[in-house]
């Protein structure tokens, strides 16, 4: 039923837009921290195709102790097959979690937002407990569950270290937020984090069949129900709050990234599933498909979460209260 | 729909998937299986089971391949300048007809008779970042010896189904690594994760009647006391045939067989 169709129905404006300009007032924009944050994230970016290219050459346990490589914790092996991928991946993962300890210092300390000063411990608590997720692969073969959870987690903290970079813009500390309500059913909102669900879902599945814990096809057939959602989200952001730049740019990019990830997951599934099943090697066709479909794919997800992030600053829901009609008689005067 | 209720919905979900997918992971059970038998292979062996020599009969034959033998796929092995030498695969050597690297084993027919493990080693050597042999058999506890004879670090890295998995590096020059594998396991892969071409296959049985076809496609077991036995003919890529075959004292049996191309 439409929102004021019916007479025991009213609408409210929604609190996420009150004191937008007392928030501008008492948060200054910290342009170093920004850029920094926005390092952190490329840098996180740039973990996850390490990581994918170790995975992709099957080089994960091509250095077989840890936190140690080869009995040493600061020497540096000859990096040449397997262990070019995997040291240089421990070697990118031990700089984000250094960049990790600054940032999180530098939100404690220069963050007037105390949910900010939170979000960087919580980057560093994820940073941690992906490190040790690491190490608890190479140090029993390559589990599919912990390897696959390694994975989820590795774009869970991208999709973080995205967010820090958004929070701490000059865009989101002092634009005005212009709100426009939501009247309809599903919510833009539930749309969007629905698009984050399927998505993860999508990326647990994808993660269990690279590490051989599943086959490849639950993965293939939750493609369909990743279509159809973010289709649907993004329609839906597009046609009703194209005004919205900041709902617009999110929504479009999810579109031509689910496009382009379409196509490089048919190219990894040829090379790898197909053409590939009984290569002696990996070959470079599939690995540059399958890298390229883990990258696309975290961008994928960090899209979605900011599409999310977005709408729920702009598009807030009209909620609904109802009121008992025994107390709408009217009043006789 | 409330939201705190979609997230908590959705994070729930999640969770439930989680739990699903661990459930379905297969490496973390075999661990635990092997954990179990290893207990089993702890208790002493014991004595084997006397054979008169006088009475041992041997069987041998040849292996053939049925059809067009696929050519051989090229390795690359630019990724590492110490590797050096022949650059195709092992994976189906069919020269002229004749099947190598196919384990023949009596698979049925020896009853409780329990054997001596031998005390030699037998040796797996990594040269030219290729496994020398690529096909190997072994008695479960017998003394495996991995060498490194190239001027790169390889790791050995088994990947049972039922024994204890490890990973190791050996570097150039090294000591030889010294191992056994304590339960019966066929075609148990070994690679090299440095090399990811390297890839080899040992084979652990419970008794000394085994060989591996030579890349004529020949083998030969000999020391059989007589009885009736299932013969097993495996191959990492063609599978498995069996076949019957009855020896009596000093009989010397051929017993051929023939892989066909579409088994791939």
């Amino acid at each position: 039923m439409g929102i004021g169709a019916h007479s025991d129905v009213s609408i409210k404006d929604s609190p996420s837009s009150q004191g937008a300009h007392l928030k501008s007032l008492a948060t200054p924009y910290n342009r170093a921290l920004h850029r920094f944050a926005i390092s952190v994230s490329c840098c996180t970016f740039l973990l996850i195709i390490a990581g994918a290219l170790v995975t992709s050459n099957d080089a994960g346990l091509s250095v077989p102790d840890w936190p140690t490589s080869f009995g040493s914790l600061y020497k540096i092996p000859h990096l040449v097959g397997g262990v070019k991928f995997e040291h240089t991946h421990r070697m990118i993962a031990q700089f984000v979690g250094f960049l990790t300890i600054i940032l999180c210092l530098w939100l404690w300390r220069a963050e007037p937002r105390r949910w900010m000063r939170q979000l960087g411990f919580v980057a560093l608590g994820l940073v941690i407990v992906q490190g040790v997720l690491g190490g608890i692969t190479v140090l029993y073969f390559l589990p599919p569950a912990v390897s696959s959870a390694h994975a989820a987690i590795a774009q869970t903290f991208f999709c973080l270290t995205v967010l820090i970079a958004i929070f701490t813009g000059r865009r989101f500390i002092e634009e005005v937020p212009r709100i426009e309500l939501d009247k309809n059913r599903p919510t833009l909102i539930t749309l969007t984090l629905l698009s984050i669900f399927v998505l993860y879902v999508q990326l647990i599945l994808g993660a269990m069949f690279r590490h051989h814990g599943l086959s490849w096809w639950p993965h293939v057939l939750n493609a369909v129900s990743v279509c159809v959602v973010l289709t649907w989200t993004a329609i839906r952001a597009l046609s009703l709050y194209s005004k919205i730049q900041p709902v617009r740019r999110p929504a479009m990019l999810m579109l031509w990234l689910l496009l382009a990830q379409l196509c490089v997951g048919f190219l990894a599934f040829q090379t790898r599933v197909a053409w590939g099943k009984d290569a002696v090697q990996p070959e470079l066709p599939m690995v540059i498909s399958t890298v390229a479909h883990v990258a696309i794919g975290a961008l994928l997800l960090a899209t979605a979460v900011v599409l999310a992030v977005e709408v729920w600053r702009h598009v807030p829901v009209a909620f609904e209260e109802r009121v008992h009609s025994s107390q709408q008689k009217p009043v006789a005067v | 729909m409330n939201l705190r209720k979609t997230w908590v919905a959705m994070f729930g979900l999640l969770c439930m998937l989680g739990v699903l997918l661990i459930g379905c992971s297969k490496k973390e059970n075999t661990e635990q299986s092997s954990n179990a038998s290893e207990e089993k292979a702890a208790t002493p062996a014991p004595a084997a089971t006397p054979i008169d020599p006088s009475t041992v009969a041997s069987v041998s034959g040849t292996v053939k391949f049925d059809g067009a033998a696929p050519k051989a796929a090229k390795i690359d092995m630019s990724q590492d300048p110490a590797c050096k030498g022949t650059n195709t695969a092992e994976t189906v050597v069919a020269d002229g007809g004749n099947l190598a690297n196919v384990f023949v084993y009596v698979k049925d027919g020896l009853g409780d008779r329990t054997f001596d493990v031998p005390k030699d080693s037998v040796v797996i050597d990594q040269e030219g970042c290729r496994y020398h042999p690529h096909v190997l058999g072994v008695m479960a506890g017998q003394n495996v010896e991995i060498k490194n004879a190239d001027e790169t670090t390889h790791n050995i890295h088994p990947t049972p189904k039922d024994n204890r998995e490890w990973n190791e590096s050996q570097p150039p020059k090294a000591a030889p690594i010294e191992k056994s594998f304590a339960r019966e396991e066929v075609m148990l892969p070994v690679k090299c994760n440095q090399h990811p071409w390297m890839k080899m296959y040992v084979n652990v049985v419970k008794s000394p009647f085994y060989a591996v076809t030579d890349k004529d496609g020949k083998y030969e077991i000999k020391g059989l006391p007589p009885g009736d036995y299932t013969l097993a003919f495996v191959h990492e890529k063609l599978g498995e045939q069996d076949q019957k075959v009855t020896v009596a004292a000093k009989d010397s049996k051929t017993v051929d067989t023939t892989f066909k191309a579409g088994g791939m």
